[in-house]
């Protein structure tokens, strides 16, 4: 067990391009750190640096104090489970999970006692004697894990370890990481993309974009108080609304409304121009279902519900509206960033189950603008951080 | 239905035409194998020997206690089975590095290779011959085995790295990061997957050495390094001008029963999809 730090890593590849740039990230002992950002931000190649598979170009990577730039990855010892699993197919499960125990010359005795250990941990015992060919996706996932944890490792690191399996298992798969890491209390750095998988495991996510990191904060720091655009449209499902916002006095006004905001926020933002808001879904409520007493009706608005989606718990409804070419544009450019894409500019509202809002007909919603956030449209910079 | 039927007697007859077009050489030697001596030179037109025209295992018998054929064999399973375990061990390594690797002159190389393999054996014979008197390789088992390495190399080297070519790249990483030195991760990740590809190379090599004639008669003057193909041609009994055609035949049965043993003993190795399950696909 070890703590990790990156120091101003950069990796360049041969045409130059920095696919990680400047990155500094200290993982404590024992914590679950979470790399989070879309395809190609250079979360991967952050862990494979960590663990030796690609050159460091500059900083430095220190692990349980030593600097290991120039180590194998054989000398770091770290054990990684990959995203396709990478078990050697010739060898059966116990020759799988042994492999690493054998390269270190344990005695035969000593790595059946930690095989079976790590076999019985992951529920593997009965399929001991199979080869890795005839295991189901989870099964083989399972031995990639006991392969990591049969050795004392200093640290383990996932490279997108569920993106292969169905829906359900991977919901199982992650309970059973989480439950996992916490037990055994070892230092775990993992990748991902998906956005579930980062918030529930992580004790803190690092969001990346094309190589620089975003936010190095904890899965609700990273929700609440989002530090840039990228970050707040990335984190979240369905993704927080991004508004045209103009802010005169403690007056804020969008495109359906104007709205009065705490004045903390309108402090730093008046008279700035054209902004962009950022409200999440569940910042909107219909107010029919919102006992009377409790409107602030100051702050609510009609609008013209397009589509709703029922499902149960909450409902989703989608409110079209238009805007300018300018904001239109940024508003696509965020969405590409994301991963995602936006075909229209329209607001996405979370409301109660209760309400009786119809498609294709206006309600009068009620926005939270306590919890809004402004961000500066050029540079992406939140203005209201901590607000 | 009937298309059914047709289809089938179809296929039954094509397999027919196709086996006996195969076949028909190699039933006839061995047919051959068991007429007497007599029997050849009077003539002996059908497939079973006629009334008294049988001899048994008695040219079998003559052919192994022959001093000059025994030695040919020797000679033939020892320069097969060293060229080819030189060559794969040779082509293993090659075809991993051009594979895995990144360096100047890789597609050099692989040319050169290919060039090598479709440059025609017998205009190398000449120079062959000269300069392995020079170097006192002439006549001896090395002498054979180099050529036999530079002519099956090519071919074992690009069926090789089509083989390691398949196997992804995390199988190393991951041996790599489980400890191994990039020689284990290659001993006990890569070659086994590879096996199969190794075993191809291995036989392609071992045929082209037991089969080879023009090396074998042409660099070789006894019965030191002479080889069973050069062998039977030289083998012409008391009487030049009235070859033992069924004593040759014997011959060619026994040179050809240890490339079949081959083949049938490599046949379960070769079994393709030995990756399957490795990654998720």
């Amino acid at each position: 067990m070890a703590a990790i730090e990156m120091k101003n890593i950069v990796k360049k590849y041969g045409d130059g391009f920095p696919a990680v740039n400047d990155v500094s990230i200290d993982v404590a002992d024992g914590e679950f750190m979470i790399l989070v950002g879309p395809s190609g931000c250079g979360k991967s190649t952050l862990l494979r640096m960590i663990v030796g598979l690609e050159d460091i170009t500059s900083g430095d990577m220190i692990i349980g104090g030593n600097r290991v730039n120039d180590l194998a990855p054989r000398d770091r010892n770290l054990s990684m489970v990959f995203q396709n699993y990478a078990l050697y197919p010739h060898l059966t499960v116990y020759e799988n999970i042994a492999f690493p125990l054998r390269l270190a010359k344990m005695s035969n005795k000593e790595i059946d006692e930690k095989v079976r250990d790590a076999s019985k941990t992951l529920d593997l015992d009965e399929h001991l004697q199979r080869k890795p060919g005839n295991l189901s996706g989870g099964q083989r996932q399972r031995v990639a894990m006991g392969r990591a944890i049969v050795r004392e490792a200093k640290a383990f690191l996932f490279d997108e370890p569920l993106s292969n399996l169905d829906a359900k298992l991977r919901g199982q798969m992650r309970t059973e990481i989480a439950r996992l890491q916490k037990r055994l209390g070892i230092t775990t750095v993992y990748v991902t993309h998906d956005q579930t998988e980062a918030m529930t495991l992580g004790d803190r996510v690092a969001v990346m974009k094309r190589g620089v990191l975003q936010q190095l904060a904890s899965p609700r720091e990273l929700y609440e108080q989002p530090v840039n655009l990228f970050v707040a449209g990335f984190i979240g499902s369905p993704p927080m609304n991004f508004l045209p916002a103009t802010v005169e006095g403690d007056q804020v006004t969008l495109p359906f409304g104007t709205f009065s905001i705490p004045s903390a926020k309108a402090e730093k933002t008046a008279g700035k121009g054209l902004l962009m808001a950022g409200i999440r879904p569940e910042h909107f409520e219909d107010v029919s279902v919102i006992q009377s007493g409790n409107v602030d009706t100051s702050r609510t608005f009609r609008a013209h519900i397009d589509v709703r989606e029922w499902l149960g718990d909450q409902q989703y409804a989608y409110v079209p509206y238009e805007a300018e070419a300018e904001v239109q544009a940024q508003l696509k450019e965020l969405a590409r960033e994301a991963d995602s894409d936006s075909l229209r500019t329209q607001l996405v509202v979370s409301l109660d189950s209760d309400s009786k809002v119809t498609e294709d007909d206006d309600a009068t919603l009620f926005i939270d603008t306590d919890k809004m956030h402004l961000f500066d449209p050029s540079t992406g910079e939140n203005l209201t951080v901590g607000l | 239905m009937q298309t059914d039927v047709k289809s089938k007697i179809g296929t039954a007859l094509g397999v027919a035409v196709i086996l006996a077009w195969c076949l028909l050489p190699v039933v006839w030697i061995i047919s051959l194998s068991f007429k007497s001596q007599a029997a050849v030179t009077n003539g002996s037109p059908g497939f079973f020997p006629s009334d008294g025209g049988g001899a048994g295992w008695q040219n079998y018998k003559d052919v192994l206690h022959n001093g000059q054929f025994k030695h040919a064999i020797v000679n033939s399973i020892g320069i097969s089975l060293i060229a080819t375990l030189l060559s794969v061990i040779i082509a293993t390594l090659a075809a991993y590095a051009i594979a895995r690797l990144e360096f100047k002159g890789k597609k050099f190389v692989l040319t050169t290779a290919l060039v090598i393999a479709m440059f025609p054996v017998v205009s190398l014979v000449g120079p062959l011959f000269d300069m392995w008197r020079t170097f006192h390789l002439y006549d001896t088992w090395l002498g054979l085995i180099i050529p036999y390495m530079s002519f099956t190399l090519p071919l074992a080297i690009w069926t090789l790295s089509a083989f390691f070519r398949e196997i992804p790249w995390e199988m190393e990483q991951a041996a790599q990061v489980d400890g191994a030195t990039a020689w284990q991760a290659f001993r006990k990740v890569i070659v086994p997957l590879a096996a199969p590809g190794v075993f191809t190379a291995a036989i392609l090599t071992f045929f082209f050495a037991w089969n080879d004639f023009v090396f074998g008669i042409s660099l070789t003057s006894t019965e030191r390094a002479r080889p069973i193909p050069a062998a039977l041609s030289f083998f012409v009994g008391q009487d030049p001008f009235n070859r033992p055609a069924s004593l040759l035949a014997a011959g060619a049965v026994v040179a050809t029963v240890p490339i079949v043993v081959l083949v049938l003993f490599f046949q379960r190795k070769i079994v393709a999809g030995l990756t399957a399950g490795a990654v998720k696909g």
